[in-house]
């Protein structure tokens, strides 16, 4: 990959980004909004997972945890939302750092473990302290309006705010990964023992991709909030952990372009294509579709293939492709050159 | 007669790493063959490239019959058991639980001769495996390897971490087993002096290749064998 | 006193259930490191099964008990050979999302197949009580316990006198040992998850007739289950089902004697109590820590 790919290829996101909006309907521009946190949260969650091996099943309560900050500061206590999402970062990310710092005495099937029950309480939190959270009933916040003296539709302005905060975020990921810090979260993935043997150290170091991965998850979920208006113990489950840990898989763990396309996925397949997807499907094989649990097998049973046939999902596919690519050329210009290879 | 085992130019690789290049050896029928050489000549990996557990291209045979794509439990189905570096026992398991392991393929397993070879068994049955000593351990996997009736036993760096009143001790028993058992036995040996006094024949591999070949005494009175493997 | 007996029996029932989910986990991880996460899903999906057999559950049937712990057995073997051995040189991520996969799946198809709707489970034991010196004991928290009790009872005596159930427990210790002496180790680790899958049915039948039988039943069992698998070190069977016993008395305990700790608090109340155990002892109360010098 040349010197210029990753700038090149963040000018061309930048150029989507700019341009997507004007192409496509105000329904669909909310969606992409949505895609735009989605691609944080990703990219959060893949610092820890892709580069620093930790998974964590239970970033979806980081994202919960941003939303809900947002929440009360914008309902209960007169906030512009804006001015929230930082704020609704920096504490979701303390709390990661808070629950990284005993977490990473734990390896491997432990931590995901432990991190598998975060969600779960903090809903039980959620309901059992209602007079902060409003409890099952939840909290609305205002409708979603422009701001900063700019009159435009709400769905747009959702995903500007949305955008700007990725376009920040996302190059801010690639300087994190970067340089000694990011060999670091790589060394601790690939082998704890050697990093500790080169003076790292893999508690601090994990401590602080939870704490990274939970602030990006914390900011994407103060945008979920301003964008869905309306927050409840049930907006966050378990199931939205296993989402995002599926659009890593689905993107390629370790790759942060990769996400662009998790981001994609977990917007647009699950709610939309998929279900026009299993229609085809059913179609085909005679299944009720609007059967409840269908959805889910099918998103299950896709997962499934996914895992086997391109485990390192869409990023690793199109190394492959480009390998592949290179291979050819090589093969095309050696023969060029000498035809007794051919 | 066909040998009991023939590897048949095989090469062997970890990964990227050629580990063995063209080996060939047999042994025979009630016959006690060693395998020297210095650490990392590939003696091990012989053993592992008959037993499965390594990538290998080329033949083995077994008593005339080639082993294709085998895997360690069907070699050891066949009468080939191999007692790996650092004797491979269950270390929290009892010496019994141990033992009874190594009849796990036999039907009905004759512990009486086990014992007749073994005695002190006996008296550890319910001792933890773990805990016994790095002698006691080695002859455990043999008592364990001979439960089984093998017809090749394949001994892998008997002599690890043991003191030389000991390796005797288990040369000897090794001898014990070839003469009144009939068990052919391939040995892989860095202590080349005592494996040459059990063995009637032997090979010296270097980097993964066969240099020298021949009866212990021939190699006894080779001079290259004598100064780099005999110190003398 | 009544309330310490009933809150007990209450305690020690709830219990075993998560032990015998643990154990279930523990029998996984033990012989192939892998966490299934799918365990209870797997056990709600048996447990759908039972009421199918017991006539959508008219009433209990033991015949239908025992088919269908021979049905989820069957299963759990095919789970392993199907999904799990081609992913046996996979990453650790893959490997954990596939039995997530599998939760999805199987959450999916019992909501496909039987509709979310909460339906009634009927429990083998009467719901009256015994009364001993004025204090009543629940039958069926008795019972419950017993059963697990039996079933754990039964797979101990497995492990510990059977060829078979020696071979598992050598292969666990040291694979290539095993199969150097015959032991056909890959079928052993699908027995592992066939009896998995057993004791993970027994866990859902036991506790479906208190929580009513639906799709989401297990979720919260399959936390319990872990912390006391993890409290008990993840590679001890025994450390799984006294964690399980334990954590079951300790929640329940804490529930009726400590007011601000209610029902919703019971989650991370367990999972509070997981980290501090972690922290202080972190292989678990039953583990060894694997010391790794640097």
């Amino acid at each position: 990959m040349s010197r210029f790919a990753k700038p090149i290829g963040f000018a061309l996101l930048f150029c989507a980004v700019v341009i997507a909006p004007f192409l496509v309907s105000n329904y669909h521009t909310y969606q992409l909004g949505f895609v735009g946190l989605y691609l944080v949260a990703l990219v959060g969650l893949d610092i820890l997972t892709g580069f620093t091996g930790q998974i964590s099943l239970g970033h979806g309560a980081f994202m919960g945890i941003g939303a809900y900050t947002t929440t009360i500061l914008v309902v209960d206590h007169g906030w512009r939302d804006l001015w929230t999402i930082p704020l609704a970062g920096v504490i979701a990310g303390a709390i990661g750092v808070a629950f990284g710092l005993p977490a990473t005495r734990f390896s491997g099937p432990y931590l995901a473990l432990a991190t598998f029950a975060i969600p779960l309480s903090f809903i039980g939190l959620l309901k059992r302290y209602p007079h902060f959270t409003g409890g099952n009933v939840g909290k609305n916040l205002p409708q979603l309006h422009s701001e900063l003296g700019w009159h435009v539709n709400p769905s747009i302005w959702f995903y500007v705010v949305c955008w700007v905060v990725a376009l920040v975020m996302f190059p801010l990921a690639f300087l994190i990964v970067r340089g000694r810090f990011g060999r670091a979260l790589r060394s601790v993935r690939d082998s704890e023992i050697a990093a500790t043997a080169n003076g790292i150290s893999t508690a601090g170091v994990k401590t602080a991709a939870f704490g990274i991965s939970a602030f990006y998850c914390g900011v994407a979920g103060s945008l979920y909030a301003i964008g869905i208006t309306y927050v409840n113990p049930d907006t966050f489950p378990i199931d939205l952990s296993i989402l995002l840990l599926v659009g890593i898989v689905l993107g390629g763990a370790g790759s942060l372009y990769g996400m662009i396309f998790g981001a994609l996925f977990v917007e647009f397949i699950r709610i939309s294509w998929g279900p026009s997807i299993l229609n085809l499907f059913s179609k085909a094989h005679h299944i009720d579709t609007h059967a409840p649990g269908s959805g889910l097998v099918v998103y299950g049973v896709v997962l499934l293939l996914v895992l086997y046939v391109a485990p390192a999902g869409a990023a690793g596919l199109i190394r492959q492709l480009m390998t592949l690519v290179t291979r050819l050329r090589r093969k095309k210009d050696a023969s060029l050159s000498d035809p007794s290879l051919v | 007669m066909a040998p009991l085992l023939e590897l048949d130019q095989v090469s062997a690789r970890y990964g990227q790493v050629a580990a063995l290049h063209g080996v060939s050896l047999t042994v025979d029928e009630g016959e006690v063959v060693a395998i020297l050489g210095a650490n990392g000549a590939g003696k091990t990996t012989t053993l592992r490239s008959v037993s499965g557990t390594v990538r290998k291209s080329g033949d083995v045979l077994v008593a005339g019959k080639r082993l294709s794509r085998a895997t360690p439990e069907s070699v050891a189905r066949i009468g080939v058991a191999h007692v790996p570096e650092g004797r491979g026992i269950f270390a929290e398991l009892t010496v019994w639980e141990n033992l009874r392991m190594g009849a796990y393929m036999v039907r009905r397993p004759d512990f009486k001769i086990v014992l007749d070879y073994f005695p002190w068994l006996e008296s550890r049955r319910n001792q933890q495996a773990g805990t016994l000593s790095g002698g006691e351990q080695q002859m455990l996997a043999l008592a364990r390897a001979f439960l089984a009736r093998p017809r090749l036993l394949m001994l892998d760096e008997p002599s690890l971490g043991l003191a030389p009143l000991v390796t005797r001790e288990v040369f000897r028993v090794v001898s014990e087993l070839n003469q009144k058992e009939g068990l052919a036995v391939l040995v892989v040996e860095q202590n080349a002096a005592i494996a040459l006094g059990a063995a009637q024949r032997a090979y010296v591999l270097e980097t993964g290749s066969v240099v020298v070949a021949g009866t212990a005494d021939e190699l006894r009175a080779n001079d290259a064998v004598r100064t780099a493997y005999l110190g003398y | 006193m009544q309330q310490f007996f009933q809150t007990l029996t209450t305690g020690l029932s709830d219990g075993a259930i998560y032990g015998s989910l643990a154990l279930a986990l523990v029998l996984i991880y033990k012989a192939t490191e892998v966490i299934n996460f799918a365990q209870g899903e797997m056990a709600m999906f048996t447990t759908y099964i039972a009421w199918a057999l017991m006539d959508h559950g008219a009433a209990w049937s033991w015949w239908a008990f025992f088919e269908t712990l021979a049905i989820a057995f069957v299963g759990g073997i095919a789970i392993q050979r199907v999904l799990i051995k081609p992913l046996e040189r996979a990453s650790v991520l893959t490997m954990v999302m596939a039995t997530i996969a599998l939760l999805v799946i199987l959450n999916g198809l019992a909501a496909w197949i039987w509709s979310p709707q909460l339906q009634f489970f009927p429990s083998p034991f009467p719901t009256s009580s015994w009364v001993i010196g004025g204090v009543h004991i629940s039958k069926q928290d008795l019972g419950t316990f017993g059963i697990v009790a039996a079933c754990v009872l039964v797979l101990w005596l497995f492990f510990r006198f059977t060829k078979l159930g020696l071979a598992m427990r050598a292969g666990a210790l040291n694979p290539n040992a095993a199969r150097l002496l015959g032991v056909r180790t890959s079928w052993l680790l699908a027995l592992g998850w066939g009896f998995a899958a057993a004791l993970g049915a027994v866990s859902g039948m036991m506790v479906a007739p208190t929580v009513f039988l639906t799709p989401n039943m297990m979720q919260a069992v399959l936390i319990y289950a872990f912390a006391a698998a993890v409290l008990g070190g993840l590679e001890s069977p025994v450390g799984a089902v006294a964690g399980g016993i334990g954590l079951g008395v300790m929640l329940n305990m804490l529930g009726t004697y400590v007011h601000p700790v209610t029902s919703e608090l019971r989650l991370p109340v367990a999972l509070g109590v997981l980290l501090v155990v972690l922290l202080v002892k972190p292989a678990g109360l039953f583990g060894h820590v694997t010391v790794r010098r640097v």
